[in-house]
């Protein structure tokens, strides 16, 4: 097997006397969608804001592409190649596609804003995830559907050459139609070779688009399985804690 | 389409003629209306009081509504700046009176006039540095801070000028900004030299697309728009060369301040559109949290947006002594709100993030031509005072109802 793009061993973090995260264990390799899930208050979101480096571990090792690292904040996650789709996308609505994604990575030329390359490498961008529900890069974000927004905020990860990207709930707001799009946008951002983890509630959407699925259940990694190997009864079972993984498969 | 494989992907700058006007009425009908309402309205309200009045369409008062609006249009400018940030500064106009105030002090002491003009300038600069320091940095609402600023320099000016009466400010190269008039054929080159400008920028970004194999917009759109500019320009510049007076010395030229204040526009617009420092203005009224979650400091745009509100507002103070030839201690209280009503008239949205300085230029024109045609008709202030009142809350009205229309696609969709 290769190396896993991101590897988590024995992390921890604690607030005060609250325990959020007793060791837990993570991989995610490039080409695969690895979902995240787990109940409310399993550790989710503090799992994600290590990675990110809003709120680093305590302890434990954190491997990128092999190399053990330190993230200490979200400028250096990004730097490396670490991008969050957070929930609300942090788009700006007044501004068009094109800005949004070159948002404080703006291409300069001659003092001024370089539109024209900007242009060019977000709808290169929007091209390789083979985007077509967008009509044109200069259209006001105001304008778009949430799928859409979704696309957007996604595609900015690309344009940034992201090696890890993960996602916070990224159908959580969307409709059919739109949560179908979406998923096959996530899984084209995977096969063009980045790693994708999915936070998700939503087993029907994990079962469809992800590789293998790590289930927290109260601070613990209970389980990190293939999704060919599992079912959505017994996934719902280790998320509530009914179930235990015994790892023989 | 060199570089680019075909695709469904666009930039809306596809399409002939036709598609492209029927793209931008599309826009229009999604809310983005722009300064078209007040366009909409200066037409209205030309036409209406050149109907009503004999004196309206004459070349004095042409003339003079354009150096009058020449104050408002720069506070209304200055002002577009923070509003973009969905901030607001009251104390803007009496900044001015006060940096006004400190100017005459200066040139009493015998400092030369440029050198008191820059330490006004300098004072509207600390002014909101100090402005923004206090949202920025300690998060009290700009509409409180600004409100206090407003009552503190009433005090302040008192107390620099001591109670009541005018004092002169004898400078000639002062009072000709707003009292004299360019020569003719300077009028005419300083207007070709804005075409050619205008038209050169547009030419260069074309090219630039062009090159890099993207879809160019019909060149026809491009000289249509110049064309309509020069035009409009041409006008303005012909009647204001025209003799204006009624008595023996005649009146001829574009009025000093005018060029200037286009410059002003041009120079402001050009920051906004085409700089970093532009984008992450609109990026940080449009979402704050997206902006610093991009790594803009979101700090640093709002100090600045007030240093350049309050020094464009002393810009605005300068023009007002240039016109009236005195300081006195009451002077801004109640134009800024003026300033506020023109940004808005014209388009600018209070919610922050929506609006160009020409939209406040537009604004200032309609706040003045009701001012202008209601004193011409004999009307009391007072009337005037309700007609502006109203427009104002109309086009509030229209902004919030537009801002609504383009948020409410996501529900739709």
């Amino acid at each position: 097997m290769d190396t896993p793009v991101i590897e988590l061993s024995g992390v921890k973090k604690s607030f005060g006397p609250v325990d959020v995260l007793k060791g837990v264990d993570l991989k995610a390799y490039a080409g695969k969608v690895t979902a995240l899930v787990g109940d409310n208050g399993a550790g989710k979101s503090t799992l994600i804001k290590g990675l990110s480096g809003v709120q680093p571990y305590d302890e434990g090792i954190v491997k990128f592409n092999g190399e053990a690292i330190n993230i200490h904040d979200p400028r250096q996650a990004g730097a490396i190649g670490i991008e969050v789709v957070y929930q609300d996308l942090a788009l700006c609505e007044n501004l068009d596609i094109v800005q949004n994604m070159f948002l404080g990575r703006e291409e300069i030329s001659q003092l001024t804003l370089n539109e024209s390359e900007m242009e060019l490498q977000a709808t290169k961008a929007l091209q390789s995830l083979s985007v077509r529900t967008v009509k044109s890069v200069r259209q006001k974000v105001s304008s778009l559907s949430g799928g859409q927004r979704q696309t957007v905020a996604i595609a900015r990860s690309v344009l940034r050459n992201a090696k890890l990207v993960i996602l916070d709930e990224p159908t959580a707001a969307l409709g059919v139609a739109q949560t179908e799009q979406v998923l096959n946008l996530v899984r084209r951002l995977a096969d063009s070779g980045v790693a994708v983890i999915i936070i998700s509630h939503n087993l029907v959407d994990v079962f469809k688009v992800c590789d293998d699925i790590a289930v927290l259940y109260l601070g613990r990694m209970v389980a990190q399985i293939n999704t060919i190997d599992t079912n959505q009864a017994d996934v719902v079972g280790y998320i509530t804690g009914t179930k235990s993984y015994d790892g023989d498969n | 389409m060199s570089n680019l494989t075909p695709t469904s992907i666009g930039s809306g700058h596809e399409g002939n003629l036709r598609e492209q006007i029927s793209a931008y009425f599309s826009r229009v009908k999604n809310g983005e209306m722009g300064a078209l309402p007040a366009v909409g309205a200066l037409g209205v309200l030309a036409i209406l009081f050149g109907s009503l009045s004999p004196y309206f369409f004459t070349k004095l008062n042409i003339a003079n509504l354009f150096v009058q609006t020449a104050e408002l249009t720069t506070l209304a400018v200055a002002l577009v700046f923070v509003i973009l940030l969905a901030e607001i500064d009251l104390s803007a106009g009496v900044a001015a009176g006060v940096a006004m105030d400190i100017m005459y002090l200066s040139l009493k002491a015998g400092v030369p006039w440029i050198a008191a003009v820059v330490i006004a300038l300098v004072f509207g600069a600390i002014v909101g540095l100090i402005l923004g320091w206090f949202v920025a940095r300690i998060g009290v609402p700009s509409f409180v801070v600004t409100l206090a600023f407003f009552l503190g320099f009433q005090g302040l000016a008192l107390i620099l000028l001591g109670d009541g009466g005018l004092f002169r400010v004898e400078v000639p190269e002062i009072k000709a900004i707003m009292n004299e008039n360019l020569p003719p054929v300077v009028g005419w080159g300083l207007l070709a030299l804005m075409v050619v400008v205008s038209l050169s920028i547009g030419l260069w970004d074309r090219a630039r697309r062009a090159k890099l194999g993207l879809a160019v917009r019909p060149l026809s759109i491009l000289l249509t728009r110049t064309a309509l500019l020069a035009a409009l320009g041409a006008f303005i510049v012909f009647i204001l060369n025209e003799n204006r007076s009624a008595a023996v010395k005649p009146i001829v030229g574009v009025p000093i301040v005018i060029p200037i204040v286009v410059t002003l526009i041009f120079a402001g617009t050009f920051l906004l559109d085409r700089t970093r420092f532009g984008r992450h203005l609109y990026a940080v009224g449009g979402n704050p949290e997206a902006a610093r979650r991009a790594g803009i400091k979101v700090g640093m745009i709002r100090i600045s947006a007030f240093v350049i509100c309050s020094m464009l507002a002393v810009v605005s103070g300068l023009f007002h002594v240039s016109r009236i030839g005195v300081v006195e201690a009451a002077a801004g209280r109640s134009i800024v709100l003026s300033g506020v009503a023109a940004a808005v008239v014209g388009g600018v949205s209070l919610f922050g993030g929506r609006g160009r300085l020409v939209h406040a230029a537009i604004g200032a024109m309609v706040i003045s031509m009701i001012d202008n045609g209601l004193g011409l008709l004999g009307l009391s202030a007072g009337i005037s005072f309700v007609v502006t009142g109203s427009v104002l809350a109309l086009a509030a009205t229209i902004d919030a109802l537009s801002r609504k229309r383009s948020g409410g696609s996501i529900a739709r969709s």
